[in-house]
């Protein structure tokens, strides 16, 4: 009994010291924030958190065009999330509950693109927006991102699972369509599945660094990450300033995934299982 | 939408009709899809749009010599001429593969570590899963910004720790090593909460029976990990050394931030240059988008080469067989436990009565 006990406690310091670990630079990113560059450069340097964290986010804000920023990481990460999660689930829903022919080809097909790294069309991708005209602006950050084939796949995984035949049976007695009965049965019972690749395509398409680096040309209609690393280029002798913007880049982001972290954490298991 | 209901209440009666004559049906399977092949068809026709064309278009730029705005020049197969014999390449495919190994290993090995201290553990469950995966869904060019300051040469923190218990200083980020080191760190800090919470996935399939019988056995802990856990793990750890070795080869944004200067973006000495960083500066900062193309195709070469690779040594083609193998033995073994303990019993049982 008592073996088990400390056994238990063992077990419990290491998981502590690890999220510790996972932590720190958190804490590390605030406390550089909220002190001054000389404070932090001292030796020994500032450990705790100092006072100066809302001067260092003005000095941001006057330096680069932070909102600007986030306007645009907002809108193409919430434009990507829905189309892709309207795309997505609605191609899901054909691919798991109905027979075509062609079906397990095209699906074969479509696992055959996880294959294919991002960067080797990241040249020729390049060329062709430039040929449509769309380097520099927002189309160019949402429409090759609007339908992709992990939401297709892991949506139709999701739909096999969670979809009742005798509902769809139900539906099409009915006299509904297909798109009437994903809207009326495919949709509402996908829902759970949907939050999950809503977070998940919002956080990659929020946290992506070298797509909108190449597309986004105009230096006053940056993302981001790229302001901020641009913030870091020009004024990287202030680390103040420039985690201030780390911190105020990184909060937002944080916020979205502690509001379905707990099944959020749980269906990205699963879903790895199924692969 | 009405007019497509419309079209199936007829489609559905008319299916009934023409059963009898079998000539009929290919075309009416055809056309009663349609609305299936409109839902599939918006990912392919992106797809097309900006998957398949690009990939195929780069076969064609990596031929020729262009700078992306003036004409393109035919020169065949010498960008990969040039590829082959281009000190800088194969110094990124060595800078790569080290970064790779020295932020996988750890971070696989203590994602196991993890994950079996969350299996065992009954509280705080649900604090050490989000805790152990924030890391993974913040910002890489933020946490890149704060790692860049406790590498720091002068007044990282890392050093300031070294100094105080008498180490003295390591230039980490001028040094070859420092710089490799430094990138390893965000990437294994970054993956091990997520490679844990998937193996915890793993550990959590495996039934308790198993354990049980390992356990009625007399199997010491070591046994059990050895001979039951991971072979019942083999795909989960399939799954996550093959997504790490692709993210790994496809390594960019670390070493791009962490020198923050756009003309020498993989630190001194390119000792921090990636083949994406090495791709990304001949495409878009020398404007040889012939030679960007031609380092892509490199790079899709390796990480095929490498899947199979991985594939081999961890036995993924025959994963399932090897599970299906493992719980057998286990199966094996409790029923001769069992039969062995009945066996005693109905000879304790024979001996008790040719005592009386």
């Amino acid at each position: 009994m008592s073996v088990e006990r400390i056994r238990t406690v063992v077990g419990h310091v290491v998981l502590m010291l690890g999220v510790l670990v996972s932590l720190f630079p958190f804490y590390w990113m605030v406390v550089m924030a909220s002190n001054t560059t000389p404070d932090i450069f001292s030796y020994p340097p500032k450990l705790w958190i100092g006072s100066h964290l809302f001067e260092n986010m003005g000095k941001v804000l006057d330096n680069i065009d932070f909102f600007g920023s986030m306007l645009i990481t907002l809108i193409a990460s919430l434009g990507v999330t829905v189309l892709a999660l309207f795309f997505d689930s609605l191609a899901a829903f054909a691919f798991a509950k109905y027979e075509f022919p062609g079906r397990n080809l095209l699906f074969g097909l479509l696992l055959a693109t996880f294959m294919i790294p991002t960067q080797l069309s990241l040249v020729p991708q390049f060329v062709t927006l430039a040929e449509f005209g769309w380097i520099g602006s927002l189309k160019a950050l949402i429409i090759p991102g609007a339908a992709n084939a992990f939401g297709i796949f892991w949506m139709r995984q999701y739909a096999k699972g969670a979809i009742p035949d005798e509902l769809i049976s139900a539906a099409k007695v009915d006299g509904a369509g297909f798109f009437r009965q994903y809207l009326t049965v495919g949709l509402p019972v996908l829902r759970p599945g949907l939050a999950f690749l809503g977070i998940f395509t919002f956080i990659n398409v929020w946290n992506d660094y070298l797509w909108p680096l190449i597309v986004m040309t105009d230096p006053n209609r940056l993302t981001l990450q790229v302001a901020l690393d641009q913030l870091n280029g020009i004024y990287g002798t202030d680390y103040s300033m420039v985690m201030a913007g780390a911190l105020m880049s990184v909060v937002p982001l944080i916020g979205v995934f502690l509001i379905g972290a707990r099944s959020f954490i749980a269906d990205l298991a699963a879903g790895a299982m199924k692969f | 939408m009405p007019s497509e209901s419309a079209v199936t209440s007829k489609a559905v009666p008319a299916q009934e009709v023409t059963a009898t004559t079998a000539a009929d049906k290919p075309p009416n399977r055809f056309r009663q899809a349609l609305p299936q092949y409109a839902a599939v068809s918006p990912f392919f026709i992106l797809f097309a749009i900006f998957g398949a064309f690009p990939v195929l278009f780069s076969i064609w730029i990596s031929f020729h010599s262009w700078d992306g705005i003036g004409n393109m020049t035919w020169v065949g197969l010498e960008q990969y001429n040039y590829l082959l014999s281009d000190a800088t390449f194969w110094k990124t495919i060595g800078n790569t593969l080290i970064i790779w190994v020295l932020s996988t290993v750890p971070m696989l090995l203590l994602a196991l570590v993890i994950a079996n201290a969350l299996h065992n553990a009954t509280r705080f469950r649900t604090f050490y899963r989000i805790a152990y995966f924030i890391p993974n869904v913040t910002s890489v060019v933020a946490i890149t910004l704060v790692f860049g300051s406790i590498f720091s040469n002068n007044f990282g923190l890392l050093n300031a720790f070294l100094q105080s218990i008498g180490l003295g200083q390591v230039e980490w980020l001028t040094q070859p090593w420092g710089i490799k080191i430094a990138i390893a760190t965000i990437i294994t800090w970054r993956w091990v909460g997520y490679n844990a919470i998937i193996y915890l996935a793993g550990l959590q399939a495996i039934s308790a029976d198993v354990y049980e019988a390992a356990k009625v056995d007399g199997a010491s802990s070591r046994q059990t990990f050895w001979r039951i856990t991971v072979p019942m793990m083999r795909p989960v750890i399939l799954f996550t050394a093959v997504t790490s070795t692709i993210g790994g080869l496809q390594i960019f944004t670390e070493s791009r931030v962490l020198f923050g200067d756009t003309n020498n973006i993989g630190g001194p000495g390119d000792a921090g240059l990636t083949i994406v960083s090495y791709l990304y500066q001949s495409a878009f900062i020398n404007n040889q988008f012939g030679y960007g193309a031609a380092i892509g195709w490199a790079l899709f070469v390796l990480i095929v080469l490498f899947s199979i690779i991985n594939w081999r040594l961890i036995g993924g083609n025959d994963d399932e067989r090897l599970t299906r193998r493992a719980a057998r033995r286990v199966e094996r073994r409790i029923a001769a436990q069992n039969a062995k303990r009945a066996a005693a019993q109905s000879a304790a049982a024979k001996e008790t009565a040719d005592v009386r």
